[in-house]
């Protein structure tokens, strides 16, 4: 591969490394204060390893849900993961143990990296770089970000419960270029907050998810394939 | 072990099981448009909800507070392409303020 595109993979693979990693600053906080342990916010971290998932479970946990909800949530919200297991692996080629490897580091950052490289080889390159360059910065930075959110006291005073909201509209924005995107937002919303004073804490989010479950499987087929590019 | 790290080690069990199937199902079967269309919408919802519970209600209550606020400066901040931590931080400033002040 051309040395130049062989470098350009590798400098966004760091760059997309070292902006991911900071907001784990952000998850570490406020996870502790949504009621984990420092240990539980590392354990979502290491294992579960997709940021908003990771958001999603604290957020369900620390609105008073239950484990089972804000379990089900982050593994719905990871579904897109799957999607992009199987752009990936055609030009990533591993079996076995570099398979379960690969399979862990594959999320929105390893995906958008690899996916922007001009051959299958400078692809595979940034998928690796990006995939493990967030997940040891996203980890670290996880780390102290839990350690200052534990220092803080009252998350309420440093506006962090504000935070959480803010977090989740920063992972939302990118998404919503489609007016097909902008409905189902809004009707989520409406769906969530009405449910809210009538369903026990982490309902209201997983019933919302049954609104684009509803829009996206009855769109005509006709529709579909403009869809797809700007969704 | 508490019901917390249950969920903990099941939601990142799930999580990796679904990022490994993407690996292993046949390409066409996820490639299928409405696959892949139902999917990027439910991650669309979820978030969304996500910003309307953690901003609107308390306690199971709809509430207004000073985080509707923080989500307003911090959609003009995303409107303006500001980094993702600088957004957050900025919410936070702007909620810890607004209780300060009154």
């Amino acid at each position: 591969m051309p040395d130049l595109d062989r470098r350009r993979a590798l400098r966004q693979a760091a760059s997309v490394s070292v902006a991911t990693g900071l907001y784990g600053i952000s998850f570490g906080a406020l996870a502790v204060t949504a009621g984990l342990s420092t240990l539980q916010a590392q354990a979502l971290s290491v294992l579960m390893f997709t940021g908003g998932s990771q958001f999603a479970f604290i957020g369900i946990v620390g609105a008073g849900g239950g484990g089972l909800a804000a379990a089900a949530t982050a593994t719905l919200l990871g579904a897109r993961n799957a999607l992009y297991g199987a752009v990936v692996s055609p030009f990533l080629q591993v079996r076995g143990l570099r398979r379960l490897a690969a399979a862990h580091v594959t999320i929105d950052e390893s995906t958008a990296v690899s996916t922007a490289q001009r051959d299958p080889q400078t692809a595979r390159l940034g998928f690796w770089w990006a995939g493990l360059g967030v997940f040891v910065l996203w980890n670290a930075c996880t780390l102290v970000g839990s350690v200052v959110g534990d220092a803080l006291g009252d998350p309420r005073r440093w506006g962090l419960d504000a935070a959480a909201g803010a977090a989740f509209l920063g992972l939302l924005w990118p998404r919503l270029a489609a007016r097909r995107a902008q409905v189902v937002a809004a009707g989520a919303v409406v769906v969530a907050l009405a449910l809210t004073p009538v369903t026990p804490a982490g309902v209201p989010v997983l019933a919302a998810a049954v609104v684009a479950v509803v829009v996206g499987w009855r769109i005509p087929a006709a529709a579909s394939r403009a869809t797809v590019e700007d969704t | 072990m508490s019901a917390t790290w249950w969920a903990v080690l099941g939601g990142a069990a799930a999580c990796y099981l679904t990022k490994l199937a993407g690996h292993r199902v046949p390409a066409h079967w996820l490639a299928q448009p409405r696959v892949a269309r139902v999917s990027a919408l439910v991650t669309v919802a979820l978030l969304a909800a996500l910003v309307g519970v953690q901003t609107f209600t308390s306690g199971g209550a709809l509430v207004l507070d000073a985080r509707v606020v923080a989500l307003a400066v911090a959609a003009v901040a995303l409107a303006l392409r500001a980094p993702f931590i600088v957004v957050v931080i900025l919410a936070a400033a702007v909620a810890a303020l607004l209780r300060a002040v009154g």
